[in-house]
C-alpha cells in the first residue's frame, strides 16, 4: 500500500472562509492509503512548499496530494517540488477545492463535505497512479510565418537573425502589406515607405529567410516541433528565375486593371508589380485580366521580353514543407464602404475609404502626393472625416474600437492641410482615442494648431448634391446639428479580418474569436500564442493594431519560437492514451472521434495506434473505445470506477 | 426663424459648415481680443463645472467656447451668459489647456458691445430694483461694462 501525504491549503481566506480546511485535513487522515495529512495558509509558498518536501521524506511517502487551486494553476508547480524530493512527478495530484469548491459555495458545512468528498476521489486516483517519463519530441527547427506584412515581415528576420530557418509565405507576388499602402505614419510622420523598405529588403536578401510569395497555404498536418506544410505557389506566368524586373513588360501591356494596391484610383496592366519597391519586383500576370488568356490573342509581354521570362504554360506548384513552429500574421482588411448605406454605399464617388486617402497622400501614389478627389481631379477645399464608419456598432456593423481610426484620421487631416493650406479639415467623431506614445500629444497639437474642426457626433447620411457631396452629422458639445457642404468625405471604416483568415485559422485549426480576428491563448498572460501548441500570432489578424503594437507582437511571437527552438527537444506530457493490442478489434471508432488526428490505423497489425506526439490526453477515444483496448495512463476504468465510488461518498 | 409658415421658430437650427464661417473674423477676432486660442480648448467642461454662477446661464462657458470654435457669433453675443459671468478667473485656473476663459469672456462682451447688442445701461435699471441690488453688484456691473 502507497503511503500518500494530504496537504490542504487555506489560500489566505480564499478556501478556508468556505471550507474547514483543518477538518478536510483531519478527515483525510482516517483515508485508506492516507499516511499523513496536514493544512497549511499558502501551500505555494516557500514555506508550503517546503513543508511538502520535508514530509515527504519524514514520512516516506510514496505520492502527494495538494487539496488547493485549479491544477491549471499549480499543478506544475507541486510535481516540481516532488520531483525536487525524489518522487516521480506523475505521484503529486491536485484535488481542486477552491474553483470548485469554496469559491461555488457559501454554505460552510456542506462546501467542506465536499472539499473532503474531493480529496477521497483524488486519494482513490493516487493509489493506483503509475510512475511516468515524459515523452521526449524532436523539433524541426525552421519556422513558417504566414503572411509577409509589416507583422510577418519583423517575426521572420527576428527568427531568421536568430540562426533559424524562416519561410514567409505571402498571397501577394511582394511582401510589404498594408504598411506598403500608407504615407507617413502617426505619430511621428515617418513616410511609410522609408521605414518599411529596408526591412523589406532585408527580408528579401535574408540567407535564413525563404520567400514565398504569391504562394498560399493548402493544407497543414502534424504537431509543435513537427508540422507538414503544403504550400501552393501559385502560376505567375512569369518565370521569376531569370526574369530581371526590367518592366517592360508592363508598360507594354494593353489591358486596364483597376489596381488593388492604389484602391482602384489607379489602373495597371494585366502582367504588373503591386508597386514600384515590391520584393520581389518580379511582375505576374492576372489570367482574369490578360487579353491573352481571355480571347487567344495578344501575347504582346511575351514579344517584348528579350530574356524570355514569359511563361503562358505555367501552372501552380505544389512544395511540401517541414517546420517546427508556424506564426499566422495574415492581418486586416476594411469593411468595404459599399456595405455602408448611409454613406452612400460606395455610390457617391467622393466618399473613399481612409487606404484610398493613404494613397492620394502617398509620393508614389496615382495623384503623386497631391490631394485631388476622384471624382474630376479638383483639390477638395472642404473636406469632412468621418471616424466609426462601421466601427463601435454593435446593432448593424461592427462592436469593436478599431483602434488605429482616431489617429490615422488626425494624421490624415494633419497632412491634408499642409498639402491644402486654405483647405478646412472637419471630423466627426464620437471618442477620441490615443491611447500611446506621443499620441495625446499629436492630437492634442492637430487640433489646436492645425485648425482642424472636431465634431463630435455621428454622421447621419452622406449624399451627393451638384458636386459637393453633402455630410449630415450633429455636435453633441453645441447640442446642434451640422450640414457640410464637403469636396470629399473620407470614411474611418472598420478594421476587419481578411476574408482569408477564417479558411485559414480551419486549416490550421487554431481558434478565432466572435469578430473573426486569431484568438490568442490568454488576453493577458498569453497574447502572442494561439491555444493549440506550436501556432504564434502577430499582428492585425488577432485585432485592430497600430503598427508599433504590431511590431512587438511579431517580435514577441518570435521570440516564443525562438524559446522553443532553443530546447534539444520537446516533452510531452505522458498522462494520455495507450493501446491494449491484445484487445483492440481494429473497429477505428477512435480515430473517428478524436479531436486531434492522433488516432491512426496500422494495417499490418490491424490495430489503431497512439500517435503520442499528438494526442492530448482528452480521452474522447478512451471514452468511445467498446473493447475497452484504449485505456488513458494514470485515469484507468479502474481508478475513475474508485473515484466515482468516492465521491458519491462511498468505500 | 422657421421658413414654413405655422411652425413655431426653430430652437436648434442646423449650424451649417464651411471654411468662412470657421475661419472668417470671429474667431480671430475674439482670439486676438483676448490674446487666447479658442482652439486649444478640447471640450472637457471643467470650466462650466467649477462655475458659480453656470445655473444662472443659457450657455455653459465650455459651450461659448465651442460655439467660438465653430464661428457661431450670433449665438454667443445674444447670450446671457457672457453678461452673467462675475469674472472670477474660477474658470481661468481649473482650465487645463490654459486658456484664460475669463479673458475670452471679456472679449465677448466687448464684442457684443461693440456690436450694439444687449447694451446694458443705468437707465434701463428701475430704482426699486436699484435700490434691491447691493451696491458692490452694481458696481461690478459697471465695471465689467467699462472694460
Amino acid at each position: 500500500m502507497k503511503r500518500i501525504g494530504v496537504f490542504v491549503c487555506h489560500c489566505g481566506i480564499n478556501i478556508a472562509e468556505t471550507v474547514d480546511v483543518k477538518r478536510v485535513a483531519e478527515e483525510a487522515k482516517e483515508m485508506e492509503g492516507v499516511a499523513y495529512a496536514q493544512d497549511y495558509i499558502y501551500m505555494c509558498s516557500e514555506p508550503g512548499q517546503t513543508l511538502v518536501r520535508e514530509k515527504i521524506v519524514e514520512e516516506k511517502l510514496d505520492a502527494v496530494i495538494i487539496a488547493a487551486c485549479s491544477p491549471t494553476l499549480h499543478e506544475s508547480t507541486f510535481r516540481a517540488a516532488a520531483e525536487e524530493a525524489g518522487l516521480n512527478p506523475w505521484q503529486c495530484e491536485i484535488a481542486n477545492i477552491r474553483e470548485q469548491c469554496s469559491w461555488v459555495h457559501t454554505d460552510r458545512e456542506k462546501a467542506t463535505n465536499k472539499a473532503i468528498h474531493i480529496v477521497a476521489t483524488i486519494v482513490q486516483k493516487t493509489k493506483l497512479n503509475e510512475s511516468l517519463e515524459p515523452i521526449p519530441v524532436s523539433i524541426t527547427k525552421k519556422a513558417l510565418v504566414i503572411g509577409g506584412g509589416i507583422a510577418g515581415i519583423q517575426a521572420a528576420l527576428d527568427i531568421a537573425d536568430s540562426g533559424y530557418k524562416v519561410i514567409l509565405v505571402e498571397k501577394e507576388s511582394s511582401i510589404g502589406g498594408h504598411m506598403a499602402q500608407l504615407s507617413e505614419t502617426f505619430p511621428t510622420l515617418d513616410c511609410s515607405q522609408c521605414i518599411l523598405t529596408p526591412k523589406m529588403v532585408a527580408a528579401g536578401k535574408h540567407p535564413n529567410i525563404e520567400l514565398m510569395t504569391y504562394s498560399e497555404i493548402e493544407g497543414i498536418h502534424g504537431y509543435v516541433g513537427n508540422f507538414k506544410v503544403l504550400i501552393r505557389r501559385k502560376a505567375a506566368f512569369v518565370d521569376w528565375s531569370i526574369c530581371n524586373g526590367c518592366g517592360l513588360c508592363m508598360e507594354k501591356c494593353p489591358a486596364k486593371v483597376s489596381s488593388v494596391f492604389d484602391r482602384e484610383l489607379a489602373k495597371h496592366g494585366a502582367i504588373y508589380v503591386p508597386f514600384p519597391q515590391a520584393v520581389p519586383n518580379k511582375p505576374v500576370i492576372e489570367q482574369d485580366s490578360c487579353i491573352y488568356f481571355k480571347s487567344g490573342q495578344c501575347r504582346l509581354c511575351e514579344k517584348v521580353c528579350e530574356i524570355g521570362a514569359i511563361d503562358f504554360e505555367q501552372n501552380d506548384q505544389f512544395v511540401e514543407e517541414e517546420v517546427g513552429a508556424i506564426i499566422t500574421a495574415t492581418g486586416f482588411e476594411t469593411l468595404p464602404v459599399a456595405d455602408l448605406a448611409e454613406y452612400g454605399a460606395g455610390d457617391v464617388p467622393d466618399v473613399i475609404d481612409g487606404l484610398a486617402f493613404e494613397r492620394l497622400l502617398s509620393a508614389s501614389g496615382p495623384t503623386v502626393g497631391e490631394v485631388k478627389r476622384p471624382s474630376d481631379g479638383m483639390v477638395p477645399k472642404e473636406i469632412v472625416f468621418v471616424q466609426c464608419a462601421g466601427s463601435r456598432d454593435p446593432e448593424r456593423y461592427k462592436p469593436y474600437c478599431s483602434k488605429i481610426c482616431c489617429m490615422y484620421t488626425t494624421k490624415h487631416a494633419l497632412l491634408y492641410k499642409h498639402r491644402v493650406h486654405d483647405g478646412q479639415p472637419y471630423i466627426f467623431y464620437i471618442d477620441i482615442r490615443t491611447g500611446g506614445k506621443g499620441y495625446e500629444e499629436f492630437y492634442q497639437n492637430a487640433e489646436e494648431e492645425e485648425g482642424i474642426i472636431y465634431l463630435r457626433g455621428k454622421v447621419a447620411k452622406i449624399f451627393r448634391d451638384g458636386d459637393k457631396t453633402v455630410v449630415w452629422g450633429t455636435d453633441t458639445l453645441t447640442g446642434r446639428n451640422i450640414e457640410i457642404a464637403a469636396d470629399l468625405v473620407v470614411l474611418a471604416t472598420a478594421v476587419i479580418p481578411k476574408d482569408s483568415t477564417a479558411e485559414l485559422a480551419q486549416k490550421l485549426r487554431i481558434q478565432t474569436g466572435p469578430n473573426g480576428f486569431l484568438a490568442e491563448a490568454h488576453p493577458k498572460l498569453r497574447p502572442v500564442e494561439s491555444i493549440n501548441s506550436g501556432f504564434f500570432i502577430a499582428g492585425a489578424a488577432q485585432g485592430p493594431k497600430d503598427i508599433p503594437e504590431t511590431v512587438a507582437q511579431a517580435s514577441g511571437a518570435a521570440c516564443k519560437v525562438i524559446s522553443l527552438f532553443s530546447r534539444d527537444h520537446l516533452e510531452q506530457d505522458p498522462a494520455i492514451a495507450w493501446v491494449d493490442e491484445d484487445l483492440c478489434g481494429g473497429c477505428r471508432i477512435c480515430i473517428s472521434v478524436c479531436p486531434y488526428d492522433a488516432r491512426e490505423y496500422d494495417e499490418e497489425q490491424g490495430i489503431a495506434l497512439v500517435n503520442e506526439a499528438l494526442c492530448e490526453g482528452c480521452g474522447s477515444c478512451v471514452a468511445a473505445c467498446a473493447c475497452g483496448a484504449t485505456q488513458q495512463r494514470n485515469l484507468s476504468d479502474s481508478q475513475i470506477k474508485s473515484m466515482v465510488t468516492a465521491s458519491l461518498g462511498g468505500e | 426663424m422657421s421658413e414654413k409658415t405655422g411652425l413655431a421658430p426653430s430652437k436648434s437650427p442646423p449650424i451649417r459648415l464651411t471654411r468662412e464661417t470657421v475661419n472668417a473674423g470671429f474667431k480671430k477676432r475674439v482670439d486676438a481680443l483676448s490674446g487666447q486660442h479658442t482652439d486649444a480648448c478640447y471640450q472637457c467642461g471643467n470650466c462650466s463645472s467649477g462655475c458659480p454662477l453656470a445655473q444662472e446661464m443659457d450657455i455653459l462657458p465650455n459651450r461659448i467656447l465651442r460655439l467660438a470654435q465653430l464661428g457661431q457669433s450670433d449665438d454667443i453675443i445674444n447670450s446671457c451668459s457672457i453678461w452673467i459671468c462675475a469674472s472670477c478667473f474660477q474658470c481661468t485656473v481649473r482650465c487645463p489647456k490654459g486658456i484664460d476663459i475669463q479673458a475670452v469672456m471679456d472679449a465677448l462682451r466687448q464684442i457684443a458691445m461693440d456690436e450694439g447688442i444687449d447694451h446694458f445701461g443705468p437707465d434701463q435699471i428701475s430704482p426699486e430694483l436699484a435700490a434691491s441690488v447691493p451696491q458692490p453688484g452694481l458696481v461690478g456691473v459697471y465695471r465689467k461694462l467699462a472694460t
